[in-house]
């Protein structure tokens, strides 16, 4: 099965002086996977997310997401590789308050320069298939914290991105919202949708991904597909 | 304060350290504007007094004879009963010389002086040094004749004069200086040396008190021992009025710069305190009283903007030098400098402004609630600016652009503080834009003879100074005959065309004295003055008066005046009112067959396109020489030194207004962007280009621009139509609408876009900054 992402002896340091952040590490993600990344708090799961989504760059080893080789990129070229390639869920959701729902969902596709036709269908396709049709002139300030995530996937998948990246997406959420966004990302897995999924909850990691990995200070403690123990 | 509160200024001083920056420079420029503003405004003030008092001017400028009167006897005078100090006596003379060009400037007084410095009359030497030994020269910077630069050289009685300095006498006691022996060597039968005291009286405040000291020292010489005395008064008079036109214009510009200041200065505090609410809240969550935050603030706002206010008073003073050199030039007086006391206003003023700008967003921070402060920019923002994101979003234009076109509605006061700096910014710079075209209009208009392409002379002595003048010893020949000339001229290969032109002294009905009139030969529409009412002369019988003569005589435009020229009157009808700048003497301009006794003095001449004027004034001379007459071309005509001075002073206040007003906004899109750095960050997330970040950085300003250009730019052009008649009022003249409606459609769009353009200077670092800003801090910023 073709890999979406492929890190070959990937390593962080922010310090030079430090321990590194992350790694090195190899990596292979491939396409349909939905790939749970667990481990306690500073073991490098954020800064691996980072990395995949071209965020930040990695001290040493190459990061290759759809093909696109990421570390080599320049700004621009990564500002397109992040509205075409990926799309990303947050803790907070981190949509923009000053837009309605409508808008925070198109407004990636807009920065494609895409056709307000287009965005709009699509906009309306995505509310319509996670249920919040009947907010799309809401503010974000004004829904539930499940809606508010769920607004955050459809944004995420408005350019239809081979991967979906969810850094603790439930984290915010209390158990009832929690349990419906946990839901989502079932459906969106078995619709084929490739996902990495940072979280600190085992059941999220057991409900939706089909392979987990578990990092402790910066390495992969822990591999569900190969069940290798480092 | 406690050491805590101090770590937590340090700290914050230190942490926010683009915006610590950005507080000192807006600050610093804001002080500095101030600062010069103020300067500007206070010399504007009685520029004559400040001068006089500072050389310590003498108010009797006395002329004695010395063969009447002893050097001894007249030092006794300097302590008679009412005298408080004097100076002299110095040896006087009239020096009437010749440049090295061969023309003869106006007749000088020249004093001898062994220095610049006395008790009474000190001095400024502006440049140059002082004449040291016979044949040097110090010149006054308010003589009133050619352009003279050290260096240059005058001739008299044989004697060369190189000038080695200028000097300026704030009671102008004289035109010239030399070595007491060199003024006396230059003295001349016509011209004897006579002695000059000055005089400093308890009480000269007035005419009678000035008349009380003149009896006194009647009193003190031998009969017919004093020859003449001068009253400070009247030089005052002169000076004021040489210098009323400027003071409008300066008080313009000191108050744009004063209100852009305090605008300037209150925006960025308040908005620096403004968006540390969430710290704010943190500090009151471990412990701080609401009575410590806003003391904490308060300093931090003052630290970095004290730091601005001391190198803005500096930079002030640095600033308000090359203006003052200027103010000097224009009002002729000696060394202006800052006063002591704006120094000390300025800074106090702009800590004021400091303090209260940080109290009230200290004091609102302070009693929020501890839950409230932390939720600041973690919680969802509602309400503001909601609406405009909406309708931007309908905009055909792209998403980046659109989201920043509405983000000003987010914050209306700060909004407004940016518009406001830049409305002021280009206020300035139309009004300036407006002041120095009217300035060069009126340059152009002053003096129409010198739209000529070549002047002929018939010889002998004309009224004007500057005159040709025959060399030393050779005999002054006959005035050529006007008909002769006029015949040499038509027949010329390369006349376009031509007018005469003479000037004599006229007498009025009902005017005392004499006015100087100008008669004209011929066509003299080229040579026409501007007329601010009815029309330049079209034949016979018709006069054309500047405003202040309908003013004095209280005649108008169609009433008829009687003239007289020598044994000849006429009587003619007022037909317009010309623009003249001349408010020592009363000019009028008629035809010269009313007056035929008089002839013209000089021919004006325009040569047909493509014929060289001095190749052709060349061929004249040759042609009108023997006949006792000169021909020679005009070099074009100089820009003005006062019009010069001017709008150097306007270009550098509005350089420097227009810098304040990019501060302001620099200052206020810092804020912004750090305010929506996280939402930067999601927008970068979510695939926006550092291009599209830069867009719409400077798009959140462009609407500012615009808006800030549309309400500026009417400002400016009001404020110009306002200011330019209260100058020309001041001069005691009308203005013509050439030099009042000096702005046209395509400049007044191009300043429109002069607010847009200080608007996107002032966003282009942030916009910068934004678009380098690295996605996963921005992301974890709050």
């Amino acid at each position: 099965m073709t890999a979406v992402i492929e890190l070959k002896g990937v390593g962080k340091r922010y310090d030079t002086a430090g321990a590194p952040a992350l790694g090195p590490l190899d990596l292979s993600v491939a396409q349909g996977e939905a790939l749970a990344v667990t481990g306690p708090s500073g073991s490098g799961k954020s800064t691996l997310l980072n990395l995949v989504a071209g965020l930040d760059k990695p001290s040493e080893g190459t990061v290759t997401v759809a093909g696109e080789q990421v570390d080599r990129l320049g700004e621009h070229a990564l500002a397109r590789f992040r509205r075409e390639r990926i799309g990303m869920v947050f803790q907070f959701f981190n949509l923009l308050d000053d837009l309605t729902v409508l808008d925070n969902i198109q407004l990636p596709a807009q920065l494609t320069g895409a056709s307000r036709r287009r965005t709009q269908a699509r906009a309306h396709e995505l509310m319509t298939v996670l249920g919040i049709e009947k907010h799309a002139r809401a503010y974000p300030g004004r829904l539930s914290g499940g809606e508010r995530q769920r607004v955050a996937v459809a944004r995420a998948l408005v350019n239809r991105p081979a991967l979906l990246l969810a850094d603790e997406p439930t984290g915010a959420l209390d158990s009832v919202s929690g349990q419906d966004v946990r839901e989502l990302l079932v459906d969106l897995h078995r619709g084929g949708q490739t996902i990495v999924l940072v979280t600190h909850d085992p059941a999220l990691a057991e409900a939706c991904a089909s392979r987990t990995i578990h990092l402790v200070d910066g390495h992969v403690a822990l591999d569900s597909r190969s069940e290798a123990v480092r | 304060m406690t050491g805590a509160l101090v770590r937590v200024v340090r700290s914050g001083v230190g942490r926010r350290r683009v915006q610590t920056v950005v507080i000192a420079i807006a600050t610093m420029m804001a002080v500095a504007a101030a600062v010069v503003a103020g300067s500007l405004m206070v010399v504007s003030h009685a520029p004559f007094d400040h001068a006089f008092a500072e050389q310590n001017g003498p108010h009797v400028t006395a002329e004695f004879d010395p063969a009447k009167v002893g050097a001894g006897q007249l030092g006794a005078t300097g302590r008679l009963d009412g005298v408080t100090a004097s100076a002299g006596p110095y040896p006087l003379t009239i020096l009437r010389a010749t440049d090295s060009s061969g023309r003869q400037p106006p007749a000088m007084t020249l004093v001898g002086r062994t220095g610049p410095h006395a008790d009474v009359d000190d001095l400024d030497l502006t440049s140059g040094r002082w004449a040291r030994k016979s044949g040097e020269i110090v010149l006054s910077s308010s003589y009133e004749g050619p352009a003279f630069t050290v260096g240059d050289t005058l001739t008299a009685s044989d004697t060369t004069l190189t000038v080695v300095g200028f000097a300026t006498s704030a009671a102008r006691t004289a035109d010239g200086w030399a070595t007491p022996a060199q003024v006396r060597a230059l003295a001349s039968e016509e011209h004897p040396v006579t002695s000059q005291m000055l005089y400093r009286f308890d009480a000269a405040g007035s005419k009678s008190g000035i008349a009380a000291a003149r009896k006194k020292l009647l009193a003190a010489v031998p009969s017919g021992a004093l020859l003449g005395t001068r009253s400070y008064l009247d030089t005052k008079r002169a000076a004021d009025t040489g210098a009323a036109p400027t003071i409008p214009f300066l008080v313009a510009f000191g108050v744009l710069g004063i209100v852009m200041s305090v605008i300037i200065v209150g925006s960025v505090i308040s908005g620096a305190v403004g968006t540390s609410l969430r710290r704010i809240g943190i500090l009151k969550a471990i412990g701080f009283t609401p009575r410590e935050v806003v003391r904490a603030y308060v300093a931090q706002a003052l630290v970095p903007a004290g730091v601005g206010i001391a190198l803005g008073v500096v930079l002030g003073n640095l600033l308000a030098v090359p203006l003052l050199d200027d103010t000097e030039q224009a009002y002729g007086t000696a060394t202006l400098s800052v006063a002591w006391w704006v120094d000390v206003v300025v800074p106090a003023g702009a800590l004021l402004v400091v303090g209260i700008a940080a109290l009230v967003p200290a004091a609102r921070a302070g009693r929020l609630r501890t839950v409230e402060a932390i939720a600041v920019g973690r919680a969802p923002r509602t309400g503001r600016g909601q609406w405009a994101h909406r309708a931007a979003g309908r905009l055909p234009l792209p998403r980046a652009v659109t989201y920043g076109l509405a983000s000003p509605f987010a914050h209306p006061v700060r909004t407004l503080a940016m518009l406001l700096a830049v409305a002021f910014g280009t206020i300035a710079a139309t009004f300036a834009v407006g002041l120095t075209c009217s300035l060069n209009e009126v340059n152009a208009i002053q003096d129409p003879q010198d739209r000529s392409a070549v002047t002929v002379f018939t010889g002998g002595r004309t009224v004007a100074g500057g005159e040709h003048v025959p060399a030393p010893g050779t005999p002054e020949p006959e005035p050529a005959d006007p008909a002769q000339v006029s015949a040499a001229i038509r027949a010329q290969a390369g006349t376009a065309s031509y007018y005469g032109m003479g000037q004599e002294d006229a007498t009025v009905a009902g005017v005392s004295g004499t006015v100087r009139a100008t008669l004209y030969q011929g066509d003299s529409t080229r040579g026409a003055y501007a007329m601010i009412s009815g029309h330049w002369l079209t034949g016979a019988g018709q006069v054309v008066v500047p405003g202040q003569f309908l003013e004095s005589t209280g005649t108008e435009i169609g009433d008829t005046v009687r003239v007289t020229v020598g044994k000849r009157t006429a009587v003619v009808r007022i037909v317009g009112e010309a623009f003249g700048t001349s408010d020592d003497e009363l000019e009028i301009q008629a035809n010269i067959a009313d007056f035929p006794a008089t002839r013209p003095r000089e021919f004006l001449v325009d040569v047909k396109p493509g014929v060289s004027a001095p190749y052709y004034a060349k061929r004249l001379a040759a042609r009108v020489e023997p006949l006792g007459a000169d021909a020679r071309a005009n070099s074009p005509s100089e820009q003005d030194n006062f019009v010069f001075i001017l709008n150097t002073m306007a270009a550098l206040l509005t350089l420097m207004l227009v810098c304040v007003a990019g501060l302001g906004v620099l200052n206020s899109v810092v804020l912004d962007t750090r305010e929506r750095v996280h939402d930067l960050g999601v927008c970068k997330a979510l695939g926006m280009s550092p291009r599209q970040t830069v867009s719409l950085v400077l798009a959140s300003v462009a609407g500012i621009g615009v808006l800030g250009g549309l309400v500026g730019v009417p400002a400016g052009y009001a404020l110009h139509g306002f200011v330019l008649p209260v100058m020309g009022h001041a001069a005691g003249t009308d203005l013509p609408r050439s030099v009042l409606d000096v702005y046209d459609v395509p400049q007044l769009l191009l300043l429109g876009l002069a607010g847009l353009v200080i608007a996107l200077l002032g966003a282009l670092l942030p916009a910068g900054w934004a678009a380098r800003a690295r996605t996963a801090t921005a992301l974890r910023t709050e």
